[in-house]
Formats: C-alpha cells, sequence, structure tokens
C-alpha cells in the first residue's frame, strides 16, 4: 500500500530537481530547486490556486447547505424513503465524465435547452470565465451532494431524540432546536464531511477538463499538472507542480485536523 | 398540523430530492435519442425518438474497445483489491500491534491523495518499464487508490464480528485458515460485497489515469475514451453520439445502485449506521 503511493511520491521530488523534457532528451539536467523557484514566481500557478480555491470554497459551501437539507428529509420522510435513498445514489454512482457531458450539453449554445428557456437566445455560457466556472460549479455540485448529504444523514442520526423532545417541551423554536441542539449534537460528522469533500473538491480535473479545457483563465491545480506533463511533457515541472499540489493537500488537511479539531475517529463511531 | 399533512410535506420533499438527482440523467438520455438536426432544437426532449446514435455508438470499434477496457480493468482491479484487502482488514481488526491507529490514518489519508500527483512520477516509471497503455499500468494505480479504501470500510464491518465465534472453531479443532473461511468470510460476506462495490465505482469513474496512462485503444477506459471521441466523420458533431456512449457507461451503474442502497449507503459512511 505505502509501496505503490510512498514510492513514486519520492519519485516524483526527485524528478521535480531536474530538468526533463521526454522530447528533449539531452536536456536531462538536475537543477536544484529551479522548477519550485519558476512555478512559484509564474501567475499561473498561483492562478490555477485562486481558481481552485474559489470552485472549492463555492461548491463546499453550496453543498453543506443543499446536503443539510436533503439530510434532514431523508431522516424525517416516512413514505418513500427507500425511494430516496436509491435516488440519491444515481449522482454518485454517475461517471464524473458523463455528469460534465450532460451540464456541458445543457448550457451549450447549439444543443442546450438553457437557453432558451430562459430566453437567453444564444448566449455562450463557456465563453466567459464567471459563467463557465458557474456550470463546473453546478457539475461538480449536482455530482456530490449526495456524498456529503449521506455523512450528514449519518451525523443526524446520532443525535439523540430526548434532546430535542426536551428542548420542544421548554419551548424552543425550530430554528432555536436546529442552532442550539441539532448541529452542536453532530458537529463531528459535519467537519468530516466537510474536510472529505474540501479535499476532493480540490482536486477538481475531470469536469474543467470536458467543459472547458482549460479555456477562459479556469484551469485548476491539477489541470496544470496535466498539461505540464501529459501535453508539453516536461516531467520535471510537472512533477513539481504536482509535489506542490500534494503539500497543499497536506496543509489542508493538516488545518482541519489540528487548527479545527476535527476528530476523524468519529465518522467510524469509535467511541474508545 | 397534522401528523398527516406534516408526513406529506416531507414526502413532497422527497420527491423534489428525487427530481433533482434523476434531471440531469433524464437529459442526456433524452438527448441520446435525438436524431439528426434534432440535436439542435435547443428544446428538452426529441420531436421524435431515434435508436440511430446508439447504432452509431455500437457500430464503433474505439467504443467497443474502450467498453471492454473499462470492464476488463475495473473487474480485475476490484477483485484484486477486495482480496488484499479482506486479509488485511482482517489483520488489523483482530490483532492487536503498535501503529494500528496509524495504518488506518494512512489507509484514510492515502484515500483522500490527489490523484492527478501521481501522473507525473507513474507516466515516467511506466515508460520505463513498458507499463504504459497496459491494462496492468491502469490497475496498479487503481488498487493503490482502493486498496486504502477497502481496508477502512472492511475494517468496521470486522469490528462487528464476535470474537467468541473463533475461539469456538478454534477449541473444536479448525485451523486459521479454515476459521477464517468458514466462519469469518460467510459473516463478512456483506462488507466484501460493499467494499467490492465502491472499488468497482472508482474504477469505472477514474478519469485522471485514464487519460494520462494510455495512449491507444490498448487500455484507454470508456471515461476517457468519451473525451477524445469525434463520432463516426470528423466533420459530423459528435454530440447525441456522446451523450448515448454516457448512457451506456451508466447503466452498469444503475443496477448496482438499485439493489445495493443500502450497502453503499453503510460503506459511504463507514460503518457509522446501519443503513
Amino acid at each position: 500500500m505505502l509501496l505503490v503511493t510512498a514510492y513514486p511520491m519520492l519519485q516524483a521530488v526527485w524528478l521535480s530537481l531536474y530538468s526533463y523534457r521526454i522530447t528533449d532528451p539531452a536536456s536531462w539536467k538536475f537543477i536544484g530547486l529551479q522548477n519550485y523557484a519558476v512555478i512559484l514566481s509564474d501567475g499561473l500557478w498561483w492562478r490555477a490556486v485562486g481558481v481552485t480555491g474559489l470552485i472549492t470554497v463555492v461548491t463546499v459551501a453550496v453543498e453543506l447547505l443543499v446536503g443539510f437539507a436533503f439530510a434532514v428529509v431523508m431522516h424525517r420522510i416516512a413514505l418513500g424513503r427507500g425511494v430516496v435513498r436509491t435516488a440519491i445514489l444515481v449522482p454518485y454512482g454517475m461517471v464524473t465524465v458523463v455528469s460534465a457531458f450532460a451540464w456541458k450539453f445543457a448550457f451549450a449554445p447549439d444543443s442546450g435547452f438553457v437557453n432558451s428557456w430562459f430566453g437567453l437566445e444564444h448566449h455562450d455560457f463557456f465563453a466567459q470565465f464567471g459563467s463557465s466556472l458557474f456550470v463546473i460549479c453546478m457539475s461538480e455540485i449536482w455530482k456530490t451532494t449526495p456524498f456529503m448529504s449521506l455523512l450528514l444523514l449519518a451525523g443526524l442520526a446520532q443525535v439523540p431524540e430526548e434532546l430535542q423532545e426536551a428542548a420542544r417541551v421548554d419551548g424552543a423554536t425550530w430554528w432555536q432546536r436546529l442552532w442550539n441542539v441539532t448541529i452542536p449534537n453532530m458537529k463531528a460528522a459535519i467537519m468530516v464531511a466537510t474536510l472529505f469533500r474540501t479535499l476532493d473538491a480540490y482536486r477538481i480535473f475531470d469536469n474543467v477538463f470536458v467543459m472547458t479545457n482549460g479555456a477562459q483563465n479556469t484551469e485548476t491545480v491539477s489541470f496544470l499538472v496535466y498539461r505540464q506533463m501529459i501535453s508539453r511533457t516536461a516531467v520535471g515541472l510537472g512533477s513539481a507542480v504536482s509535489v506542490l499540489l500534494f503539500l497543499t493537500v497536506v496543509l489542508i488537511a493538516f488545518v482541519f485536523i489540528k487548527v479545527l479539531k476535527t476528530d476523524l475517529s468519529q465518522v467510524r463511531g469509535d467511541r474508545s | 398540523m397534522n401528523r398527516h399533512a406534516r408526513s406529506l410535506a416531507w414526502s413532497a420533499a422527497g420527491f423534489l430530492i428525487v427530481a433533482y438527482t434523476l434531471f440531469p440523467v433524464l437529459w442526456i438520455v433524452s438527448l441520446s435519442f435525438k436524431k439528426g438536426a434534432d440535436v439542435h432544437n435547443r428544446a428538452f426532449f426529441p420531436t421524435e425518438w431515434s435508436w440511430e446514435n446508439y447504432k452509431t455508438v455500437f457500430a464503433s470499434d474505439l467504443f467497443a474497445a474502450a467498453m471492454r477496457n473499462s470492464l476488463g480493468i475495473s473487474l480485475t482491479a476490484t477483485v484484486l483489491s477486495v482480496a488484499l484487502a479482506t486479509l488485511a482488514a482482517y489483520a488489523i481488526a483482530r490483532l492487536e500491534f503498535k501503529g494500528k491507529k496509524l495504518v488506518l490514518s494512512m489507509a484514510l489519508a492515502i484515500a483522500m491523495f490527489p490523484t492527478i500527483s501521481l501522473v507525473p512520477p507513474l507516466f515516467d516509471m511506466w515508460r520505463n518499464l513498458g507499463l504504459y497503455d497496459t491494462w496492468i499500468g491502469l490497475i496498479i494505480p487503481y488498487m493503490s487508490f482502493t486498496l486504502p479504501l477497502s481496508i477502512w470500510t472492511l475494517s468496521a464491518f470486522f469490528r462487528e464480528i464476535p470474537w467468541e465465534l473463533e475461539q469456538a472453531a478454534q477449541i473444536d479443532g479448525a485451523t486459521p485458515w479454515q476459521t477464517f473461511r468458514n466462519v469469518i468470510m460467510p459473516l463478512a460476506a456483506p462488507g466484501v460485497f460493499t467494499a467490492a462495490i465502491l472499488t468497482f465505482f472508482f474504477a469505472w469513474n477514474d478519469f485522471v489515469f485514464g487519460i494520462s496512462l494510455t495512449a491507444s485503444d490498448a487500455a484507454r477506459p470508456v471515461p476517457a475514451a468519451l473525451a477524445f471521441f469525434t463520432g463516426e466523420s470528423f466533420f459530423k458533431q459528435p454530440t447525441a453520439a456522446i451523450a448515448a456512449a454516457a448512457v451506456v457507461v451508466t447503466i452498469p451503474v444503475i443496477p448496482l445502485v438499485l439493489c445495493f442502497q443500502r450497502k453503499i449507503i453503510a460503506g459511504l459512511t463507514g460503518g457509522a449506521v446501519k443503513g
């Protein structure tokens, strides 16, 4: 397990210290940290980080709200419970690329229904940064909200019903119960769901590849790695970007676990 | 509000969720049945339903090869990964050893690893080892990502199995392997199944490795092939054909979701709740 992930990662660190392009084997040369200097002083990297960060914050925030609403419904619903719980797995099971195509074609000016439904004539959503990002986020949110809502549902199930009842007897409104009873009691589940989805959203790639291919400045960090590595065959530079991506992810996880005190053992219901 | 009305209100809300989940699926299905100029009618439904796009897709060698690759690679990765994970998770659940928590945390960390970070080193290694553009070249990274996830899911299931059963078998003179095979396996089967489904979803869904580590029909799986699909001729817009192909890739997922809803939910939430 470690062998198949740790070894390639070390290999990436090692490759990132060299100047090396496959199309130009003679260029193989040790250049130390120069690749990193190139990347960190380039606007391209910072823009990709900004775009990825923006997508992550927007999608995770929306998913928390929508996912929580879904979780509450799934928790309370009696008639049709099975149907809803089955349907919620459909977006989860769908191939991301398929979801990306579905949303792309829906918004595309030549084949989509969105423009004609909203009377937008031939508005091209993929011609500007803002609207391209909007569609990318839509697809991402649609596909991953179910996962979020299922984790939140698990948390919701752990909130003791007696506490709810007691609050109700004391005359607490629905809103007060939500803020003072439900949410504090499922804080662990909320944090874990947010952590999982943040790390997942940060590596977004499929949607961007299918929808814009990085056009209109929608390039994300993962996409940058791909483009350096596969399209430009710049192994050294691509490796350096991937090492930086890895470090960013570690940093995010660290902040969640140490600073925000996300308790991972909670997900599994471990009490020990 | 009386009890009955309240229950109906929740069901109505549930209906909205179902609509949310199925709407884009319905759209891509509808699009896949559009024929010729209908693709550009900018309406949700086709004026005439046609199988034309499905005929195009199935007639395409590219798609047939991709489908074969996807099925072969995903199934192999699933079987190998779950078999190994079962043994590992059993050990983790049964044996007390130093760093047990660390192993489980590592497993989770790897599952959250940015997949693309492995592409540059693997790309380079695979080219040197001759694994680039082969089935094995994809099966190995799939396994490395799904093993931790499976171990994580399975160890939650194994913890639920009572120790005493095993001791009873030992007293009756069963060897450790017999105990594992005849006592533990039947009880662990639902967990193993869940892990298998989640693993299959991962491998089936993968796009990053699919496009980066393949170059031809030899190993390129469907999601990657979809992105490069250009239709029967270069000049024809492939929109509807892609939609049809997209529907075909989704088909294996639907029965899995329908039949194993409870198991998948239990697996996703890490055994914290019983579906």
